[in-house]
């Protein structure tokens, strides 16, 4: 049968269009579909504009002890307005860039909503095209790429209004700053928001069900954000339930319940972090029997989903939601589609919490390697004592390192602290490339520079620390 | 024009081999067909021939060099006549594939046990493999230079090391999140024996290979003895008598080529005998190839007789003796001795009673064989005096149950103790 594409991506988020870019490098005719914009929520309302948002927050949040590095300037102030307009402004550009490459790589660019039906040797796409009107496309594989969206418990009044309860969507452009906030959830998302509220000055008190605040994150990670957190104003309620959240004359009530003790709190506005759902929703895949487990397309080692030529990736195909992840999987797929042996996808998928301070991590956390029964071998190592930091004042965090003691490989790596998610990498390719703490502490890091804390968290976990 | 001489691949599954000897220096002249060089895999030393004509210009790789990998270039040669670099598969004889059998072990390039010492300078071509999975081959004792790498570019990675470690060939699927570790062997010093009471006696490529394929195959299939004894009285009449018949021909039949013979007819009246456990399925073979178990200087060789179901035992007993002289002059060809459905050992000459030996995967079942001795025996209520032969049959138990390898011996010594319906 006579195919239109030999691969079809649907969604042209981080994971999509990175498919489809590999897709045309491997001389395979590619058609990419997208409903919205270009880049996905990654681009136009995630990553990148929240990291315009928090440099702003930082920058500001900098001018407000400028005095220690000796500096004096009249009052600081900002334009909220300016704020929100720069985040837009930068992921209009990206966005943009992505509509070159696909330019560049000869991928039609199909605006428009998809929707699968049977169809051979892979299903049938049908766009309701954005222009009107619609195109039905046969490709040999299809890959979904239709990523997530914000989590919503409508029974306990976790869902936005567009107004005084948000999601990260209209957390992203509210038209001024809220005096006060709550911010549901103290994952990335949540944090980050968290984060750069709270430096333009608002009130914000975070709401996490676990134990600790970024649980996913190692527990003395958590620990040491939490403290540095808390120094800069945020305030926490942790293995706190929310039982209610409303709206009230003025802005928002939360109803919690922590350790059996009900609390309700106030502020202007909420925040709802509680997760992300797949996008699972009218894409057909009901009627084509596709496997889906709750909000997440079933699929094998190389993204195959359980129906023939049709592939899901990224956050639309489970955990952890992360643009890199989306990519990764995207590559390592239609690789395997063009018939060559890809590296795997056991690669580890580091993850980075943009707050001040920085978080970063990569492969398991102690608790986790020692579940799997390892012996392991634990090196720490804090910035306040590493030149770089005191020298750039922030001496704030530790480097973590996890060994398995039996092998000597690193196994996994967390850190808080500046500059943090820039030296992940690091440790992320050391652990790809079955790095053992030979190498780490044979590798030379240059003096003086963050990284050094690296190096010594790699030397203390085998009693060999230099400067502790 | 200077033409390289390549490594060649003595069997599909060598990656590697040691460069025994050179049978020619730098200047000497040589023509296509000439025996320019001897290479040792784990099981057999094969010639090279020279497939161009010229003068040879360079030695690249010292005799003597171990783990030197397949297509590297060995030598060059300043070609009179310009063709083509040989390629490996034509200088060399090409076995048939049997991938199943032990894959060339060549010597390795890292030795040393202890974790901590300083790896030892490489030998031979650089091996590409993760540090972690280096470092696993140490602790576990496994060769690098008999793996496969499954990494980037064929690198060796942790996944690859598992992989052996669990006598699986499985490709890099997620890797095994706990490992087993095999037992660690402690050092002869810590198990109380001095260095300097003893000599060290280096492993060659044979030794290795049968430390890792006999210990393979007796901590990962699943075996048991059966044994049974037989009446050879009759057996030995009619061996006198087909000697005595073809004594004029220079033939002389051993007991064992008739045992051989019976081994090969009793497959093929039992077939589920003549089977290989493998993941996808059972192997059903169509012949009955009958291993021999071979002793030779520094260890020991399994030729074939190949479709022995369909010899006489003029050419059971002829080949059979051939084979046994060649393996141990270490001149068999590789697809003498890799594969092979089925293995007779015999350590009757010996005076063994019985004994049962180990499973040379991915065979389903292998015969040891005592020795003939006259013994009482019991025929109805009145002791008798019969010459007996004890033989056991090991199992693998994933592909030959009790009740299969009991049909099995039964077959077996029916035709043992009547020799005549052999012929049948």
């Amino acid at each position: 049968m006579a195919t239109d594409f030999d691969v079809i991506v649907i969604g042209a988020g981080p994971g999509g269009y990175v498919t489809a870019i590999r897709a045309a490098q491997l001389g395979l005719k590619t058609a990419i579909v997208e409903r919205e914009a270009l880049g996905g929520v990654c681009l136009n309302w995630g990553c990148i504009p929240t990291k315009a948002l928090l440099k702003s927050g930082e920058v500001y949040e900098n001018l407000g002890h400028l005095a220690d590095y000796g500096i004096q300037i009249g009052t600081r102030a900002f334009d909220f307005a300016k704020v929100i307009e720069r985040s837009r402004k930068v992921a209009a550009q990206l966005a943009a860039g992505v509509a070159f490459l696909m330019k560049k790589h000869k991928i039609e660019v199909i605006e428009g909503t998809a929707r699968l039906e049977k169809g051979a040797p892979a299903p049938k796409v049908t766009v309701a095209l954005k222009a009107g009107g619609s195109r039905s496309l046969q490709a040999k594989s299809v890959i979904l790429a239709t990523g997530a969206r914000a989590r919503t418990i409508p029974a306990a009044g976790l869902e936005p209004d567009g107004e005084r309860i948000w999601t990260y969507r209209e957390a992203m452009v509210p038209k001024a700053c809220p005096k006060s906030l709550i911010v549901v959830g103290s994952g990335a998302i949540g944090i980050e928001f968290a984060s750069f509220y709270r430096a333009l000055g608002a009130d914000v008190t975070v709401i996490e069900a676990l134990d600790r605040i970024v649980p996913v994150e190692d527990e003395e990670v958590s620990a040491a954000a939490r403290k540095a957190f808390e120094k800069r104003g945020l305030k926490f309620r942790v293995g706190a339930n929310v039982k209610n959240l409303s709206r009230t004359a003025t802005g928002v009530s939360v109803a919690i319940e922590s350790a059996g003790k009900a609390e309700t709190l106030e502020a202007e506005v909420a925040i709802v972090a509680v997760g992300i759902v797949g996008n699972v929703e009218n894409l057909g895949l009901e009627a084509l029997g596709v496997k889906v487990d709750r909000t997440h397309v079933v699929t094998d080692a190389h993204a195959a989903a359980n129906v023939p030529g049709l592939y899901a990736i990224g956050d639309v195909a489970g955990p952890p939601w992360l643009a890199h992840k989306a990519s990764h999987e995207g590559v390592h797929c239609i690789e395997h589609i063009a018939g060559l042996k890809s590296s795997g996808l056991n690669a580890p998928i580091p993850g980075c919490t943009y707050a001040t301070p920085q978080i970063a991590s990569v492969g398991l956390t102690e608790a986790q390697a020692k579940e799997k029964g390892m012996a392991v071998k634990v090196g720490r190592f804090p910035f306040r004592v590493n030149g770089k930091a005191i020298a750039a004042g922030e001496t704030e965090g530790f480097v973590k390192t996890v060994f398995d003691a039996a092998t000597g490989a690193l196994v996994g790596a967390h850190m808080i602290g500046a500059e943090v998610t820039e030296m992940v990498q690091g440790f992320a390719l050391a652990i790809t490339m079955e790095a053992t703490e030979a190498e780490l502490q044979a590798t030379v890091y240059p003096h003086p520079t963050l990284s050094e804390a690296m190096h010594e968290s790699a030397l203390d976990a085998f009693g060999r620390v230099l400067h502790l | 024009m200077t033409i390289d001489i390549l490594m060649p691949a003595l069997s599909p599954t060598m990656e590697e081999g040691a460069l025994a000897k050179w049978r020619v220096k730098v200047g000497d002249a040589v023509r296509s067909g000439d025996i320019i060089a001897e290479i040792e895999t784990d099981k057999a030393v094969m010639e090279v021939e020279a497939v161009d004509e010229g003068t040879i210009e360079a030695i690249l790789v010292p005799e003597g060099t171990e783990g030197v990998k397949v297509n590297s270039t060995i030598a060059q040669l300043s070609g009179g006549v310009a063709t083509s670099p040989a390629p490996a598969q034509a200088v060399a004889p090409v076995a048939t594939p049997t991938p199943l059998t032990a894959t060339a072990a060549a010597p390795a390039a890292t030795a040393s046990p202890a974790a901590s010492s300083p790896r030892p300078a490489p030998r031979g071509p650089r091996i590409f493999a993760s540090p972690l999975a280096r470092r696993l081959a140490e602790q576990k004792g496994v060769d690098l230079a008999g793996l496969k790498g499954s990494g980037p570019h064929g690198r060796i990675v942790r996944a690859d090391i598992d992989a052996a470690t669990h006598g699986l060939r499985a490709p890099a699927a997620a890797a095994p999140s706990a490992a087993v570790a095999p037992r660690q062997a402690a050092s002869l010093q810590q198990m109380g024996i001095p260095a300097g009471t003893y000599d060290l006696v280096p492993l060659d490529g044979m030794r290795k290979a049968i430390a890792r394929r006999m210990t393979d195959s007796f901590r990962d299939v699943p075996h048991f003895p059966l044994n049974i004894d037989l009446e050879i009285d009759r057996l030995l009449e009619a061996r006198s008598r087909i000697n005595m018949s073809l004594k004029n021909e220079g033939v002389r039949v051993s007991v064992n080529d008739l045992v051989i013979k019976a081994a090969a007819l009793a497959l093929k009246r039992v077939p589920e005998a003549n089977a290989s456990y493998t993941p996808e399925g059972l192997a059903m073979h169509h012949h009955a190839d009958v291993a021999m178990a071979v002793a030779v200087e520094g260890g020991l060789i399994t030729p074939i007789i190949r479709q022995a179901e369909l010899k006489g035992l003029a050419q059971i007993s002829a080949e059979a003796k051939d084979l046994a002289e060649r393996a141990r002059t270490r001149k068999l060809q590789p697809d003498e001795f890799q594969g092979g459905t089925f293995t007779i050992s015999n350590l009757g000459m010996f005076g063994i009673r019985s004994f049962a030996s180990i499973i040379n995967e991915p065979q389903g079942a292998i015969l040891s064989v005592g020795a003939g001795e006259k013994r009482p025996v019991v025929r109805g209520d009145q002791l008798a005096v019969a010459t007996v032969m004890t033989v056991t049959m090991t199992c693998d138990h994933r592909v030959v149950d009790g009740a299969t390898g009991a049909r099995w011996l039964q077959a077996f010594k029916g035709l043992i103790e009547d020799p005549v319906t052999m012929i049948l």
